[in-house]
């Protein structure tokens, strides 16, 4: 166990899962020679050789296409994307052939590939560097979604991606990716998929997060500590969903604040909040809510504050919910 | 036969035409060798023009038609050992048929039954690649996956000429060149993409003025001449097993026949160069070679035919007599793990269906 950043986290992930199987492969843009834009490859090239930590031509539809060629000759590439929205142009294989090459083969062939991003914002940074993408990659069906929100999750649950069978979106919080500290299994460290994690017990109502939001919600749930007690659930894996947390987190306390930073529009916190009306609804003593980002593109960095959801959103929305 | 038009005067030919152009030979192809292409250039013929008419009879559904690029697709695959990979679009829908496919198969994927997906590990032949182009970049990551593994396979991805405006045409002819993967790619030029002319896809004056771009050959050649197909692809794959990295091949031919099933042409192609072309299909082509050269008689040709229609009948009784795939399918083979909500969704539908 050591304390490490959550970026040094994914680093030591592939420093051991390369190291473990010789058929995981690292490619993207610049992961090689500098190690990642953020450092999160650092090393790899020169430990594992430029034939498995591979810097690619810029091109994000013909990284995750190749991909699946290098996964029908039994590689496990691990593809990079440079910044949640410029995997846009992935989405054409993610959608047209990622997720569907498997069950066009009837099961005989796996593609068991990893694309991973820094995503989110309040980095004050450029357009196009802040997105939250995550409900296009889990409405694709064939790929599993998981979005840590700890060094100890992004260290596991990228392992866990890496070694599942089947293609896996990661998205990690670049917001903390240097900011967050914490502790770190060393060697072999696995967070399942399909897990979600309590992160803060309470029994009044659950706020629901995920990657970037749950500092948030758990800010939240410090602020009111002395008027409610609140319970914080880390959903870390948005495909496959670990639903049955979810139901015994808001049937214990009949209460669900939904957080997300993508824009509100047909995005997780929807989906969370329709298994909750179809599936708990007469355990809630208040309506669902969600606190989002808004129908628009990320704003300038100057007024990003104002889009992202907040502590003080939050806990006005869980206030809401208990005078309901 | 029709004359040899001016912007095709530079193509690589080996038949000629019977009068004024005199015929070439291949080396390393004995009697054996042209025999079996002209079986499988019959096979795919019979596959194509039976297929136009078990659609008509309503035993298939939409249909890709390929009759005048049966030369294109035998030629370059019998340039190939079975360990390296085909990739095919819709348009080389039959091509397994060379690897052993049985005729069913592909048939059943023309029905929309799950039989017709086949294991490409058994016939080292991908899944057909519905979207234009977007299989060029698997491809280009076999080859260099079989490249890194330090195996001598290579791969050949099929396309047609619209499919090079594509961006998944650039991304992965780039990424072949770069990393030097061993990687054919085969343009199979037959000047209309659906209605769109290929003057309206391209104002490059040949598509394989492309590979410059890439710092890979390009290689022009007839596309109805299935030794020359045959072999600028023995050419390609001898580049890229010499560790010399990708080559693009356009090989030129004409789409005689609708785009598909759904597709009538006559409101947008010139149905006199049609006939013209029609005239010099590939089949009849290297028909007529062969005769030339003593190989081919009536009674050879003749049972080569009844041997693929047979392979046909067998086929299409063989695919009408798959049984219903259960709905249970519809779940399946997506994830290997796949979401617990799939199997009780599964479950809830066979309720409702009263199953």
């Amino acid at each position: 166990m050591s304390e490490l950043t959550l970026v040094e986290a994914i680093n030591d992930a592939f420093h051991v899962e390369l190291g473990r199987d010789p058929n995981v492969m690292v490619m993207g843009e610049d992961v090689g020679r500098a190690g990642g834009v953020f450092r999160a490859t650092a090393g790899l090239r020169d430990k594992f050789g430029a034939e498995r930590c591979v810097d690619t031509p810029l091109a994000e539809a013909g990284i995750l296409g190749t991909a699946v060629g290098l996964c029908m000759t039994g590689w496990r590439p691990v593809c990079e994307m440079q910044y949640d929205a410029f995997s846009y142009p992935c989405l054409d294989q993610l959608i047209t052939h990622v997720g569907r090459y498997r069950w066009r083969t009837r099961g005989g062939m796996e593609f068991p590939l990893v694309v991973r991003m820094p995503y989110g914002g309040g980095v004050r940074a450029p357009e196009l560097h802040d997105d939250s993408p995550e409900a296009y990659y889990v409405h694709t069906p064939g790929v599993k979604v998981a979005i840590p929100s700890t060094p100890a999750d992004a260290k596991g649950l990228l392992a866990a991606a890496i070694r599942d069978p089947d293609p896996v979106v990661v998205l990690e919080p670049k917001l903390h990716y240097r900011t967050m500290r914490g502790e770190v299994p060393a060697g072999e460290h696995v967070v399942p998929l399909g897990e979600a994690r309590v992160a803060r017990e309470g029994d009044d109502v659950t706020v629901v997060a995920y990657g970037a939001m749950v500092p948030v919600a758990e800010a939240a749930a410090e602020a009111l500590a002395g008027d409610a007690t609140v319970e914080v659930l880390d959903i870390r894996t948005l495909k496959p969903l670990d639903e049955d947390k979810l139901l015994a987190s808001v049937g214990k306390t009949g209460r669900a604040v939904i957080v997300q930073e993508a824009p509100r529009v047909a995005g997780f916190g929807a989906e969370l909040a329709a298994i909750l009306a179809e599936k708990a609804i007469l355990e809630l003593h208040a309506p669902v809510i969600r606190v989002t980002g808004y129908d628009v593109p990320y704003p300038y960095w100057q007024i990003e504050d104002a889009y992202m959801p907040s502590v003080e959103r939050v806990a006005a929305a869980v206030r809401k919910t208990l005078e309901f | 036969m029709a004359g040899v038009l001016p912007a095709e005067g530079d193509l690589y030919r080996v038949i000629g035409d019977g009068e004024t152009v005199p015929d070439g030979e291949v080396e390393g192809l004995d009697e054996r060798d042209l025999l079996e292409l002209y079986r499988w250039m019959v096979l795919l013929r019979t596959y194509d023009e039976r297929s136009l008419v078990f659609h008509r009879q309503g035993r298939i559904g939409t249909y890709a038609i390929f009759w005048n690029h049966e030369a294109m697709q035998a030629g370059s695959v019998y340039a190939l050992e079975r360990d390296d990979w085909i990739f095919p679009s819709y348009r080389e829908s039959a091509i397994g048929l060379l690897r052993g496919m049985r005729a069913a198969t592909i048939l059943s994927w023309w029905r929309g039954h799950p039989a017709g997906w086949w294991n490409p590990l058994d016939y080292n032949v991908a899944s057909i690649c519905v979207p234009i182009g977007t299989h060029v970049p698997h491809a280009a990551g076999l080859a260099w996956g079989k490249k890194l593994r330090g195996e001598a396979a290579c791969a050949i991805a099929y396309f047609g000429d619209g499919a090079t405006s594509e961006g998944s045409f650039h991304e992965g002819a780039n990424f072949a060149a770069v990393m030097r993967a061993p990687l054919v790619l085969f343009c199979n030029n037959n000047q209309w993409a659906i209605s769109t002319p290929l003057s309206a896809q391209t104002a490059a004056e040949a598509l394989a003025d492309k590979a410059a771009g890439y710092g890979m050959p390009g290689v022009r050649v007839d596309g109805g001449d299935v030794l020359a197909v045959y072999e600028v692809t023995r050419d390609a794959v001898g580049r890229a097993r010499a560790g010399e990295g990708p080559t693009f091949i356009e090989a030129v031919s004409y789409r005689t026949a609708p785009h598909a099933t759904a597709d009538d042409p006559r409101a947008y192609i010139d149905l006199e160069r049609v006939e013209e072309e029609k005239q010099r299909e590939c089949l009849g082509r290297y028909d007529a070679y062969l005769r030339r050269v003593g190989v081919l008689n009536d009674e050879l040709a003749e049972s080569t035919r009844a041997e693929a229609a047979e392979a046909l009948r067998a086929g299409i009784a063989a695919a009408e007599a798959e049984p219903p795939a259960d709905i249970g399918l519809v779940f399946e083979h997506a994830y290997a793990s796949p979401p617990p909500s799939l199997e009780s969704e599964l479950a809830e539908l066979r309720e409702v269906l009263g199953e």
